[in-house]
């Protein structure tokens, strides 16, 4: 794959195949950035772990003093809105821009130089909340951040705003890249790939980009109200001026609740496309799958106040919401029995990201009962706030979320670095993983019920729950060492791992047509589609790789780099953050590089 | 086989639908500003009534003046859609009257809002006054902001109309920029009607 | 190559064109500019009658939803384009006035109707 010097006539292309660091800082390849967004989740993963066996240590024994109760509120601050916002969320996306535009047959994503300036304001946005450990000033508030706690009255200090300011940059890098996918899924899908050919996994990235676009401009409010009560003196949370709290609750779920689902969906469609590969079947009820993901995400936005049941809103709104959240877990559960019935009769095989797969089906099971627990108003109001919900999101947001990711990374590392992941070490990380994680959030749902507060720094010895805490923090450190054997996989597999072909699974969708790695060009010519499974039909199967494997007689042109993104980047997260000088004039220095920046670009063409 | 030769050839521009990326796109932005300025005028809504000091609504909004700044952003809509169609065309003689006439309407539709709002401020309303004081200003002044972006997207579209550079082939950078207009005209027939007109 | 800046995958040229079925000639748009300026002294006229008070707010949004219809079907050339569009369009038009329309029922209507909330 040498860099391959042009003909007279041909056009003067930057290949992204050049390597060094200015290159990868400037490259608006969606693998390249794929990459980038993965090693950069994947890191903000151990931090946010970190801060949970802060938490663990802390809750391992009653009345402890392992870090003080400031610390504490800052750790599970932290723990979530890193793990929500700098994990989850960017390592699916990380798996969108890899995997969707192979899976559609596409060159790249539909606006390359935009799919660079949302990594790098995720990024810079990821780094500058963090950089409030630096003043000690972390965000301190909870990852929901409820209004009034967090006005200048009850948290003074920086704490609070480097939180706002945060969040507020890393929503724009979301909402960029959910018009971005929209677009590529609609608008770049080879000839003959249908919307219902589709890969399930490019499906439900359309669904969750559906959702970020609408969802995070509603919590971009919430926070601007926050910011302008807390900078320029305005009412929106403050109750003596006739300013209602509850807004904020209402805002942040309505946000928070279709966040959820974000979170979900992408793993969901994951283990849709790895389930079928190892029962060597197609997907039991495809259609059915698809319109149950559209629907979840449309009723999703219908189920908020359920995280509001003890707020007081009445009998018939809450009525509402406890029909609307019972109802969402149909949809939910139809696809669990898809799943079982794909591999009712297959041919399966338990590589590990099938071990990951099948453990999401049983684990977002056992999560989802817990959820549907919740949805009844009379029982959340003795659950709510407590362990027993921690327990809950954990096993949706670990056992299916994370799980579904890991799945993922099993399945499509070897399309990624043409090197397979030891399956030794895969299952040794697998089990552990399993034992540590059900071991730490299983005895939640007890020490919940018990009376076990949520957020609440330490408990009185005579509750008792000094045994469920234990073994939490027991499992929590087998779930954390587990993680190195991935570290440990990766690193051992890039050095003198077995050499992938392009389709080691014996796969059926586009991506694996091509060779491990991909050309930067993806495919040489587009290929043409006849069918949801078209390495699994053997005349398709010919057509295609007649198209995808050889080398194309012409270099086919791809967009050029370019380094306004960064710069742009590099100013949004610049304004955003001077207006922590309280000054209403300095920010628009910042906003002078971001308006240079993209004026830069604009003029910048995009294929030179 | 022959339509993925042909699509080999010039694949950079093909896309599955025949539609432009770009308008695709930012469709797609415009139905998520939907819920920002949704989230706005939501919590403009809420509090009505709510404010616990005054100056209340009915005392304070001025009913022909903003009747007059709303026919004022109306008309430059029109402006822009005859911008559009002039660049179509290829005239760049009327390309130039019509988006300066985008630029005209738009810059006094600010002017009428800055005028508005230091009057607010002088007749003791301001963003930390009450909850109408915080939730109209902080509606409107983000409208607000973006009639700006949008005035300085058509300045630049003027300049380069005036050196040539808006040819029928650029009519797509007129008509994305349009959308954008559009758009912040039709948030304001809403924030005109709920905020103005139904006290 | 050129200096188009809008370049980039998927300008539509390998397809049959933007996708416009009819097109709105000038006149419609005078036409149209005309409606929404009769339209918006309609509203002020109503705003001002106290005959018109009962029926104010239902005649208000009618007469502004127009207004917003004819911008967005004619100026903003919805009713002409193609349906992926309105699509997109839609689907967050239909979340925001969903929001809307349910926060204001939560805090100005439901109060009403019982004694929380």
């Amino acid at each position: 794959m040498s860099v391959t010097t042009e003909s007279a006539q041909a056009p003067a292309v930057t290949h992204t195949q050049d390597t060094g660091i200015w290159s990868w800082m400037t490259t608006v390849d969606h693998k390249r950035i794929g990459i980038m967004y993965f090693l950069t989740s994947f890191f903000f993963f151990f931090v946010g772990g970190f801060e949970a066996l802060l938490i663990r240590i802390q809750l391992m024994r009653p009345e402890n003093a392992f870090i003080s109760a400031e610390t504490y509120s800052q750790m599970f601050t932290m723990h979530g809105t890193t793990m929500v916002f700098l994990v989850a969320m960017p390592m699916a996306v990380a798996f969108f821009n890899y995997i969707v535009p192979l899976q559609i047959g596409a060159r790249d994503v539909a606006f390359p130089r935009l799919n660079a300036l949302s990594y790098w304001i995720f990024l810079f946005g990821g780094l500058f909340i963090n950089s409030s450990f630096l003043f000690g000033a972390a965000p301190n508030t909870s990852w929901v951040g409820y209004a009034n706690l967090t006005s200048l009255q009850f948290t003074p200090g920086r704490n609070v705003e480097f939180w706002v300011i945060g969040l507020s940059i890393l929503g724009i890098s979301s909402i960029l890249g959910g018009v971005n996918f929209i677009t590529t899924i609609i608008n770049l899908r080879a000839p003959g790939m249908k919307l219902m050919r589709m890969p399930l996994f490019a499906w439900m990235t359309l669904v969750t980009s559906f959702l970020l676009v609408t969802a995070i401009p509603v919590v971009a409010v919430a926070l601007i109200l926050l910011a302008f009560d807390r900078f320029f003196g305005a009412n929106f949370y403050e109750v003596t001026a006739g300013g209602d709290p509850i807004l904020w609750q209402h805002l942040f779920w309505l946000f928070g609740h279709p966040e959820v689902y974000i979170l979900i969906l992408p793993s969901f469609g994951i283990i849709s496309d790895v389930i079928p590969t190892f029962s060597r079947k197609p997907l039991f009820g495809y259609p059915v799958v698809v319109y149950a993901g559209i629907l979840i995400g449309f009723i999703g936005w219908g189920v908020w106040s359920h995280h509001m049941f003890t707020v007081g809103l009445g009998p018939i709104a809450d009525s509402f919401f406890v029909a609307s959240t019972m109802i969402i877990a149909i949809p939910t559960g139809i696809k669990i029995f898809n799943w079982l019935a794909t591999m009712w009769g297959g041919a399966l095989r338990f590589p590990t990201a099938m071990l990951f797969a099948v453990g999401v089906v049983a684990i977002f099971t056992v999560g989802g009962l817990s959820g549907v627990m919740h949805a009844s108003a009379p029982v959340d109001l003795q659950q709510h706030d407590s362990y027993f919900v921690v327990a809950h999101f954990h096993y949706v947001l670990v056992g299916g979320a994370l799980m579904g990711l890991f799945s993922g990374l099993y399945f499509w590392f070897p399309k990624v670095t043409g090197k397979l992941l030891s399956e030794s070490l895969g299952k040794w990380h697998f089990w552990t993983t399993m034992i540590g994680f059900n071991l730490t959030f299983f005895p939640m749902h007890f020490a919940g019920l018990f009376g076990m507060p949520r957020r609440t720094w330490t408990y009185q010895a005579e509750l008792n729950l000094e045994i469920w805490n234990q073994l939490s923090t027991v499992g929590a450190f087998i779930f954390g060492l587990s993680s190195l054997l991935l570290i440990w996989n990766f690193g051992r597999s890039l050095k003198k791992g077995e050499e992938a072909s392009a389709n080691p699974w014996d796969a059926a969708t586009l991506e694996w047509a091509i060779p491990s790695p991909p050309h930067h060009y993806n495919f040489p010519v587009l290929p043409e589609v006849r069918s949801r499974e078209p390495l699994w039909h053997e005349a398709e199967r010919a057509d295609v790789e007649a198209v995808t494997l050889p080398e194309p007689a012409k270099e086919p042109i791809m967009p050029s780099s370019s380094f306004w993104p960064m710069v742009v980047a590099f100013g949004i997260t610049l304004t955003w953050a001077l207006v922590m000088t309280g000054v209403w004039w300095v920010p628009l220095l910042g906003f002078g590089v971001t308006a240079f920046g993209v004026f830069s670009w604009a003029f910048q063409p995009a294929f030179r | 086989m022959a339509q993925a030769a042909a699509i080999a050839q010039d694949d950079h521009h093909y896309t599955s639908t025949g539609l432009s990326s770009w308008k695709v796109g930012f469709w797609t932005f415009i139905g998520s500003e939907c819920l920002f300025f949704a989230s706005l005028i939501s919590t403009y809504m809420v509090y009505k009534g709510r404010s616990v000091v005054g100056p209340y609504p009915e005392e304070i909004l001025n009913i022909p003046l903003t009747s007059v700044s709303t026919f004022v952003l109306l008309m430059s809509s029109l402006a822009m859609v005859l911008a559009l169609d002039a660049v179509q065309r290829g005239s760049r003689k009327l390309s130039l009257v019509w988006l300066g006439g985008v630029i005209l309407l738009g810059s006094a539709f600010l002017g009428f809002q800055v005028y508005e709002f230091s009057h607010f401020v002088h007749e003791g309303l301001t963003i930390g006054t009450n909850v109408f004081g915080s939730s109209f200003f902080v509606l409107t002044g983000f409208h607000g902001a973006h009639v700006t972006g949008g005035v300085i997207w058509m300045i630049t579209l003027w300049i380069l109309a005036a050196r040539g550079k808006l040819a029928p082939a650029d009519s797509l950078k007129v008509e994305i920029a349009g959308l954008y207009w559009h758009f912040v005209d039709i948030v304001w027939i809403v924030i005109f009607t709920l905020v103005y007109l139904i006290q | 190559m050129s200096t188009e800046t809008l370049d980039g995958p998927g300008q539509g040229h390998g397809g049959h064109g933007q996708g416009q079925g009819g097109h709105a000639s000038r006149g419609t748009y005078w036409a149209i500019g005309g409606i929404l300026t009769l339209i918006t002294a309609a509203e002020v006229a109503i705003f001002y009658l106290p005959a018109m008070a009962p029926v104010l707010v239902p005649l208000l949004l009618v007469l502004s939803a127009t207004k917003f219809l004819l911008v967005v079907m004619f100026f903003m050339h919805l009713k002409f384009d193609s349906p992926v569009f309105s699509g997109v369009f839609l689907a967050g038009l239909v979340l925001a006035s969903f929001m809307t329309v349910a926060l204001i029922l939560l805090y100005q209507v439901l109060p009403n109707y019982q004694v929380m909330g």
